[in-house]
């Protein structure tokens, strides 16, 4: 947004910087505890990620770990399930979601030029909900028969023969779609009606409209996926047959109930790293969004075309032709709002001035494997090939390049592109090339086979393998080993920036556009735009 | 920094090469050889897909890599500004539109064709338990076959004791293949006991998750001869990972004499409820059937995985009074209204195989009742 006139220039914001700094009225833990402040809560969203991601990582090690060979060494297989079940649960309502959430509570406030969030109190809540459902989650492996070893999908009735870990994880799903759906009204209530003087909604970064969608996204998805774990529950416990045959439910339609969630959930993920990409691509081009427009239009196009979509991944519990056929035509239909957005990145690059720092190089990493995961998408999407690959580790490797590559890639854009303003410190260039590097080969390595061993036929979800899949497994595990290592480094660069890290120019980058950059000191005070700027 | 893109493009060719010595060494790293014409369709339909992908992917990412080699800063690249060209953005919503139709219209007779279950030669139902496979000729020659298939492979293989064979995990027990002539349309109605399984045969292209309660069907001709593997594709609980699919397609030849000798055995094999059998022989035999059905859960040791799978040795319930295990055995474990994960044998199991694992767990371990459960206090049993 390079048309802003700013009536109050930098200098305003210097000379209030020491009233900025308080913050509030508590000290040390109680601090974080009683926040009501967007960035410090963006903060806690962050760091909980973090550690979310660590916890699922290890438990994605221990998957590795086992199938590093064929035949049982690690663990038994009711362990086994239980570690791919909790590894899904926790990355994608632990780690990714709660990051993005977290770059919306630091940013969209000072994109848009408001003090805070629509609701300070609300957001503090949002983010304590949380811990809560985390250890729950963690806490049903300590109950008699463990942690539901059912797959993240929670599918009926396997759901019934769990333990009483699996009414825990209920619970944190309720908790973890409370704190979404109360984030949610936040972020919509303050980018309708929070926005600076002359910041209309076309205007706005990208990055703000694809939380606004995506902020509707879980609003909308969030509640379904509430009502089909609450039947879960109660036929479980309370004598329903919701999906049980015999008492005249069905299974398949916890399948329904579930995708009509999971879909939209791909891309509740999903938006706010093409989000965090469209503001890194431009600044590191020096030159605006190919086609801002058209890139709102699609964004929505996704939203709403994901609502359609939900039995593409149900093709195999026998769904009628005529079903299979509105599915598959619908979900190819996704390929043309995606492919605009990735001709818009390519163009955005074209004829720019580029330069290739940490955050550019992971979004250039995000553009070519979530492209790759597109197309293996478009490669699903299809009945008949789909028919062959479903359950298999093709679909594995599909989903990981569209999560790790796509929303984890975008996260560490992210992270690498805004620290700077969030710390008032650089990260170390050096280091942080080496942590992309190390991150993409690593990840290649680890998912790139499992296409080969999908096709081939092993399945997902099993403990132990025949043995025509030993080396691509192997290949696996070693990338899997050195991509959570390569971690570590990512947690060593962000600790040493914070610590030690250079003094970070006012405007870090040099083609930023984006109000934190133009209108903010560096750090960003901790109260920002308390007298809004005036946007032309 | 001017090495980048030739780094990426290296690890790229790393990756290629990979694949194309996968290849070579023997690796599996593509669709299973087509078995019939469904399967060898869908191949080419997947190749035709990947084609198109890989053109349009060169194409897209050629001018990002020409973008990330020639306008850099560091080249002295200045950045031009132009944005939004409504020619351009229309050509690129339209052309990929009309890519998908060139992709719709092919697949869409694939979808119709695999879906066309009418008019088969041979019905044959498979019902997915936790964790074996029951096949029931339903319609056609062979009407009346049952086969229970469970996983071939020894424990001791699984658990690293003995080496692991030729067809690891994807092996049944002797005589437990499902065999089908060469040539005919096998109609496949799948179900389950339990909970969702997952019926796949990838040479055949067919795949059809088996419901609780519910059928669906699905069908394949086999064009060749020879046995074909696969396994349970539906996380269905522990055992998800040992549930082996393994077909025999023979020619019609072999197929009227398998039928007639499966009838022979079937009939000899009928056991003989009524008669009595003495306390060895029940053990001897029941030995087997706790191989066969129990050893996953209960355990070799008869110590089980509490608290889920429980302890038999030293249990209450397998020692005490024959009624309590016998009803167990038959009607499974209902709690709160609900099945648990002891399933109902009821059906699984005749009378004779029920008595002699019942009296084999109330004499073996440190149990020791010293008396025989009989055949027909089973039958008598059942309601």
């Amino acid at each position: 947004m390079s048309a802003v006139v700013d009536n109050h220039g930098h200098a305003a914001g210097h000379d209030d910087h020491g009233h900025h700094d308080h913050h509030g009225g508590y000290g040390g833990i109680m601090r974080w505890v009683t926040t009501t402040n967007h960035k410090d809560i963006g903060t806690l969203y962050l760091w909980f990620s973090f550690i979310m991601f660590m916890v699922g990582g290890t438990m994605a090690l221990v998957i590795r770990a086992e199938l590093f060979s064929p035949g049982l060494q690690v663990v038994v297989p009711d362990f086994y399930n239980q570690m791919t079940t909790m590894h899904g649960l926790i990355m994608v309502f632990g780690a990714i979601m709660p990051a993005f959430v977290g770059f919306a509570n630091w940013q969209i406030p000072m994109m848009i030029g408001a003090p805070d969030m629509a609701f300070a109190r609300l957001n503090n809540w949002s983010f304590w909900l949380l811990p809560f459902a985390g250890a729950l989650l963690i806490l049903s492996f300590f109950m008699p028969g463990g942690a539901p070893g059912v797959g993240w999908t929670l599918y009926a009735p396997l759901t019934v023969q769990m333990g009483i870990g699996m009414d825990l994880t209920i619970f944190a799903v309720h908790i973890l779609g409370m704190s979404s759906i109360l984030g949610s009204i936040n972020i919509i209530t303050t980018i309708l009606n929070m926005r600076a003087p002359g910041m209309t909604l076309m205007k706005m970064p990208l990055f703000c409209w694809t939380w606004l969608i995506t902020a509707y996204l879980l609003v909308a998805a969030m509640p379904v996926l509430a009502g089909a774990v609450t039947m879960t529950l109660t036929d479980r416990h309370f004598g329903t047959s919701f999906f049980n045959a015999a008492g005249g439910g069905d299974p398949v339609l916890y399948q329904h109930i579930f995708w009509f969630f999971g879909h939209p959930e791909v891309y509740i993920i999903a938006l706010p790293a093409f989000g965090v990409v469209s503001q890194v691509i431009p600044a590191f081009s020096r030159k605006p969004l190919f086609g801002y427009a058209s890139m709102v239009y699609a964004t929505s196009a996704i939203a709403i075309l994901s609502f359609i979509v939900w039995a593409h991944h149900m093709y195999t519990v026998g769904m009628p032709v005529q079903g299979q056929l509105f599915f598959m035509y619908a979900t190819t239909l996704i390929a043309v709002p995606t492919g605009v957005k990735v001709f818009n990145w390519v163009a955005t690059m074209w004829k720019g001035s580029l330069t290739f720092e940490t955050p550019m190089l992971f979004a250039i990493g995000f553009l070519f494997l979530f492209t790759l995961g597109g197309f293996t998408g478009l490669v699903l999407s299809l009945v008949p090939i789909d028919i062959q690959l479903h359950d298999t580790y093709y679909v594995v490797a599909h989903f990981h390049y569209v999560m790790v590559a796509g929303a984890l890639f975008a996260a560490f854009a992210g992270v690498y592109f805004w620290l700077p303003k969030w710390t008032g410190r650089m990260y170390d260039e050096t280091l942080g090339k080496w942590h992309f590097w190390l991150t993409m080969i690593f990840f290649n390595v680890t998912f790139f086979v499992q296409h080969f061993s999908g096709l081939a036929g092993m399945p997902r979800r099993i403990p132990d393998y025949p043995l025509m899949f030993e080396t691509w497994n192997k290949i696996s595990s070693i990338g899997a080993f050195g991509f959570g290592l390569s971690q570590l480094l990512f947690l060593y660069i962000v600790l040493k920036a914070i610590r030690s890290g250079e003094k970070a120019p006012e405007k870090a980058w040099e083609g930023a556009d984006s109000l934190e950059w133009t209108h903010l000191p560096t750090p960003a005070p901790y109260h920002s735009f308390e007298t809004p700027p005036v946007v032309k | 920094m001017a090495r980048k893109p030739v780094r990426i493009l290296a690890t790229l060719a790393a990756l290629a090469a990979a694949a194309a010595s996968g290849a070579a060494l023997g690796l599996e790293w593509n669709l299973r050889p087509a078995g019939s014409k469904i399967a060898a369709d869908i191949h080419s339909l997947h190749e035709y897909v990947m084609i198109l992908c890989t053109v349009i992917f060169i194409g897209v990412f050629a001018f990002m890599f020409y973008s990330v080699y020639a306008h850099r800063k560091d080249k002295g690249h200045k950045a031009a500004q132009f944005h939004e060209n409504t020619t351009i953005e229309i050509l690129w919503t339209v052309i990929p539109a009309l890519i998908l139709i060139g992709i719709a219209l092919p697949t869409t007779r694939t979808v119709i064709a695999q879906k066309d279950t009418s008019n088969p030669d041979l019905t044959i139902k498979v019902t997915g338990h936790q964790w074996k496979w029951g096949y029931d000729y339903l319609k056609g020659e062979g009407e009346g076959i049952n086969i229970m298939a469970s996983l071939g492979t020894p424990r001791d293989q699984i658990e690293g004791r003995a080496p692991k064979g030729e067809h690891y995990l994807l092996e049944v027990g002797k005589d437990e293949e499902m065999v089908v002539p060469v040539g005919k349309k096998i109609r496949m109605l799948t179900t389950a006991a339990d909970v969702i399984h997952s019926w796949w045969v990838p040479a055949f292209g067919a795949k059809q998750d088996a419901i609780p309660g519910f059928i669906r069907d699905l069908w394949f001709r086999p064009e060749k001869t020879g046995t074909f593997r696969s396994q349970c594709v539906e996380l269905c609980g522990k055992e998800h990972g040992f549930m082996p699919i393994v077909v025999k397609v023979v020619t019609q030849e072999e197929y009227t004499k398998w039928v007639g000798e499966r009838k022979k055995l079937m009939a000899a094999a009928a056991d003989d409820p009524s008669k009595p059998y003495t306390l060895e022989e029940l053990k001897v035999r029941g030995e087997k059937v706790y191989a066969a059905n129990c050893v996953a859960c209960h355990q070799a040791s008869g110590k089980g995985t509490p608290p889920v799978f429980p302890a038999l040795d030293g249990s209450k319930v397998v020692t005490g009074p024959k009624d309590a295990p016998t009803g167990v055995l038959l009607n499974g474990v209902v709690k709160d209204g609900k099945p648990t994960a002891m399933a109902a044998f009821g059906k699984q199991l005749n009378d004779v195989e029920l008595a002699a694992v019942i009296t084999f767990t109330r004499n073996n371990w440190g149990n020791k009742t010293g008396d025989a459960v009989q055949p027909a206090e089973v039958k008598a049993a059942r309601k």
